[in-house]
């Protein structure tokens, strides 16, 4: 069973996907509804040595209703770039906006001066110039692109990035579809930011309510007073909900309805790409069994599961196998299940399968305060500044008292449902990793914020203090241990670099360029700093990295290539 | 062109081997490594990760980290640039200021004497830590017009995580004597989620003055909210050119029932009681005043 698509229904979707270029013209034809798969849209892939993109502002309309984006020739999500391990590539970037944009590759590694962060890896792109990144492809998988300027990311400046390997795919399958999740508002990006300054919870409209106080929900009366004591709301689960957000596939809202053909009996790869500005998601197919094979690009060890939790950025291949000739509906809801991204495979356009109401929100516990499910732990200080070593100012409200490695924790409000949900220390690494040697040193990263304030930063420093980098010798393996000290799930991203999850899998760890470190919990990645240059280590919650959640890594010396 | 491109993107998909990516038998999943019940008390050595060797230390970075230039982009772009770039930073991770203006009441009150008026609101503009405040009060009735308002400009100070410290300047505007003072307060949430604004006033002629405001949300649907709300004044001397007697001089609570059209607009209904003691009830009753006046109120929260 390799490629079973008839060479002429191949013809007829690519013309289809170039008819609907016309009709539809801001969405690319691999992302359009009805689309065969991202194989047989050729219309709007960019392949090849050299490439142009163009960055400027476009009209954009979701769910029928009309907005504008920042798009990257003209559509959301961005083109889909194809390339193919071993192959060099220049890809020519006009700014047509009138402020300066970027690029980041996320999950190549390129050069750090291609890594498209402005003010660490280059100036930037000023408007109205040309930058032409220039790096060998030296991977293969799946990955993603998006502005590192200001907030043009939740805007629409993202689209996806295929790496085809150089030998064979280790994995199997008749068809494949680029997935790509993302949030969208109305507002303003600048305005959400504002909004959530002016009151941190003004987008949470699922808080408890007196009847839940008096046990109504799960909460018992003890919990709920620690947390009131605490001024911290257990229904903070999400910054910015689905009060604002429409979440989109593909660039599709839940009413136009995305849709991605298959037949009943394939083998059909899902590219999932969580390209969100502030929303983790949990991924389901209700009826079809989802087998992981790739996390953010990386192979895999195959594992079946009925649900997964996204953090923003991750990416992961899932292979689906419909049996029936029926539609089954993709579904993305939300971490604080406020709304969801629908979208249908089917075998055919205009099918619909049922779409299941959102579940109940769920609620933080004392483990996510940190309390390592030590219930009874009440006399913890629950800011003891003395037990880290960063001044602990009024952007620090928590310093988790027993963080618990959570690579078991399948996200929140996933680890009561009944049935498969992954979490990281199921995955495992396909080939084993190349650099054996025992990490020699801890780096022991907190996670801070304010959550009334919206003060988010890296061991309580934001990045507009100008703090220390984080400094690494070049080829010193290191771990990197990730505290969070606050009740919020942060997908946390190193440019320029893997690093594996330490989850027992020994030389099999799974190598990820973005961890989602769970609330009061921690987790330890380990990593070989073998890129010279500078980075950045930042959450990859948009809101959180524009309110300092970042810091500068540097690795050297630089030496040899890199200078 | 379009087969050609066709042909290519049918290539590029693999026809891949017949067995791989199917299901593998599952690692036994690790057992997860004990809890240090003392674990971050006093922090140092990490704990034990799943299935790991002991972890490595803590420890700074070897010396070579330091070596080399401190921004290794100067040697390949134009360092001006790059500098420029760089102050870009601040503002785009965490340097960024904002703005509210918000009207906490705006209310008209019924009660048994003349139809009474009153507002609270404030506005901000600033950073995380220091903010610039003002803050205006005041209230009137239908027959004497207005009694008395107040403004106040702060600077507003972050000195702990819910807590700011505030200082400034306030000018008292309305019937009766003009006073000008200086003030100094905190602001911020108390546990269990109770607003606290407490304010000490020194007036131009001496008179020290204090407030102290609390109030508490309840929820009883998303949509409608319950507010308790008490304020009391107090004084260290008495001041009879405002009324105002040493000790406790009034106290004012309040139950208003808010309900949110949208997140930043919500009409209200309630109750509200005041009454004056001390000297300040003396005073009133000298006037020919009630000491405590019981008001239904009908008014407006929003902000901006």
């Amino acid at each position: 069973m390799t490629i079973t698509i008839p060479r002429r229904s191949l013809l007829r979707a690519g013309a289809l996907g170039v008819a609907g270029f016309g009709l539809s013209r801001f969405i690319p034809a691999w992302a359009q509804s009805g689309t065969a798969g991202a194989s047989a849209s050729a219309g709007s892939i960019l392949s090849g040595e050299d490439i142009n993109m163009r960055v400027a502002h476009s009209a954009f309309a979701v769910d029928g209703r009309q907005s504008h984006a920042v798009t990257i020739n003209g559509t959301v999500p961005a083109p889909l770039l194809r390339l193919r391990e071993g192959q060099r590539v220049r890809i020519h970037v006009d700014n047509a906006l009138d402020e300066d944009t970027s690029i980041h590759w996320h999950g190549l590694l390129v050069p750090f001066q291609m890594d498209g962060v402005p003010g660490v890896s280059f100036p930037g792109i000023r408007a109205g110039t040309r930058f032409t990144y220039d790096f060998p492809v030296i991977q293969s998988g799946t990955y993603w692109y998006h502005s590192h300027s200001g907030l043009q990311e939740p805007m629409g400046h993202y689209g996806p990035i295929i790496i085809d390997p150089a030998g064979t795919d280790p994995v199997a399958y008749d068809r494949e579809h680029v997935i790509v999740l993302s949030d969208w508002s109305f507002l303003h990006p600048h305005q959400v930011m504002a909004r959530l300054k002016q009151e941190a919870g003004y987008f949470n409209r699922q808080r408890r309510t007196l009847l839940d106080r008096a046990g109504n929900d799960a909460m018992s009366a003890q919990d709920s007073a620690m947390f009131a004591q605490m001024r911290m709301d257990p229904t903070d689960i999400a910054d910015v909900t689905g009060a604002t957000y429409t979440y989109l596939v593909n660039g599709h809202g839940p009413q136009d309805n995305w849709t991605g053909l298959f037949r009943a009996g394939e083998r059909v790869r899902l590219r999932i790409i969580n390209a969100a500005a502030q929303t983790i998601f949990n991924v389901r197919i209700p009826g079809l069994a989802m087998t992981v094979v790739a996390a953010d690009g990386q192979n895999v060890r195959s594992v079946e599961v009925d649900e997964f939790q996204m953090g923003n950025a991750e990416t992961y291949d899932v292979i689906v196998t419909p049996r029936d000739d029926r539609a089954y509906s993709f579904i993305a809801e939300s971490i604080d299940r406020s709304g969801m991204a629908v979208a249908t495979l089917a075998p055919r356009m205009g099918m619909r399968a049922d779409v299941p109401t959102l579940r109940e929100r769920p609620l933080l516990t004392m483990t996510d305060m940190g309390m390592g499910g030590n219930h009874g732990a009440m006399q913890h200080d629950m800011r003891d500044a003395s037990s880290v070593n960063f001044p602990v100012g009024p952007g620090v409200d928590m310093i988790a008292p027993m963080p618990i490695d959570r690579s078991d924790f399948p996200g929140l409000g996933l680890d009561t449902v009944d049935h498969r949900v992954l979490n990281y220390r199921q995955l495992v690494a396909l080939d084993p990793r190349k650099d054996t040697r025992e990490p020699s040193r801890t780096l022991e990263i907190h996670l801070t914020g304010n959550m009334e304030r919206f003060m988010w930063s890296l061991d309580g420093q934001r990045l507009s203090e100008n703090p220390e980098p984080y400094r690494f010798e070049r080829n010193e393996r290191v771990r990197m241990t990730f505290i969070n000290d606050s009740m919020m799930t942060h997908p946390m991203h190193l440019h320029g670099h893997f690093f594996e999850i330490v989850n027992g899998h020994g030389l099999h760890q799974p190598s990820k360029h973005t961890v989602r470190v769970f609330p009061g919990g921690k987790v330890s990645v380990d990593f070989t700093a073998d890129a010279p240059g500078d980075w950045v280590l930042h959450c990859h919650l948009l809101y959180h990295m524009h309110a300092g959640m970042m810091r500068v890594v540097t690795v050297r010396p630089l030496g040899g290539d890199a200078a | 062109m379009i087969v050609a491109l066709l042909v290519l993107a049918g290539v590029s998909t693999p026809a891949a081997a017949q067995h791989a990516g199917h299901v593998m038998p599952p690692e036994p999943v690790p057992v997860p490594a004990p809890v240090d019940p003392h674990a971050g008390h006093v922090m140092p050595a990490p704990e034990p990760t799943p299935g790991d060797a002991p972890p490595p230390p803590i420890a700074p970075p070897p010396a070579a980290a330091f070596s080399g230039p401190e921004h290794a982009a100067d040697a390949l772009y134009d360092p001006a640039q790059m500098a420029a770039a760089r102050a870009a930073i601040p503002t785009m991770h965490g340097g960024a200021t904002a703005r509210k203006i918000a009207v906490d009441r705006l209310e008209w009150g019924v009660g048994r004497g003349a139809n009474s008026y009153a507002w609270s609101g404030y506005g901000w503009s600033g950073g995380d830590i220091d903010r610039l405040w003002f803050k205006s009060e005041g209230e009137g009735d239908s027959a004497d017009g207005l009694d008395r308002a107040e403004v106040q400009a702060l600077w507003s100070h972050a000195i702990a995580p819910y807590w700011d410290i505030q200082a400034g300047v306030r000018q008292d505007v309305g019937s009766g004597p003009e006073r000008s003072y200086a003030v100094i307060g905190v602001q911020g949430l108390a546990p269990y989620w109770f607003h606290v604004d407490a304010a000490l006033f020194v007036s131009h002629r001496g008179d020290v003055t204090a407030r102290i405001e609390a109030e508490h949300d309840v929820r009883l649907t998303q949509r409608l909210i319950l507010q308790p709300r008490v304020e009391v004044n107090l004084a260290a001397q008495d001041v009879p050119a405002l009324r105002i007697g040493s000790g406790l001089s009034d106290a004012e609570a309040g139950l208003r029932l808010r309900y949110h059209i949208t997140a930043r607009f919500a009409p209200y209904v309630g109750v509200d009681y005041v009454r004056t003691f001390g000297n300040s009830a003396a005073y009133a009753r000298a006037d020919g005043d009630s000491v405590g006046a019981l008001h239904a109120l009908f008014g407006v929260r929003a902000w901006f």
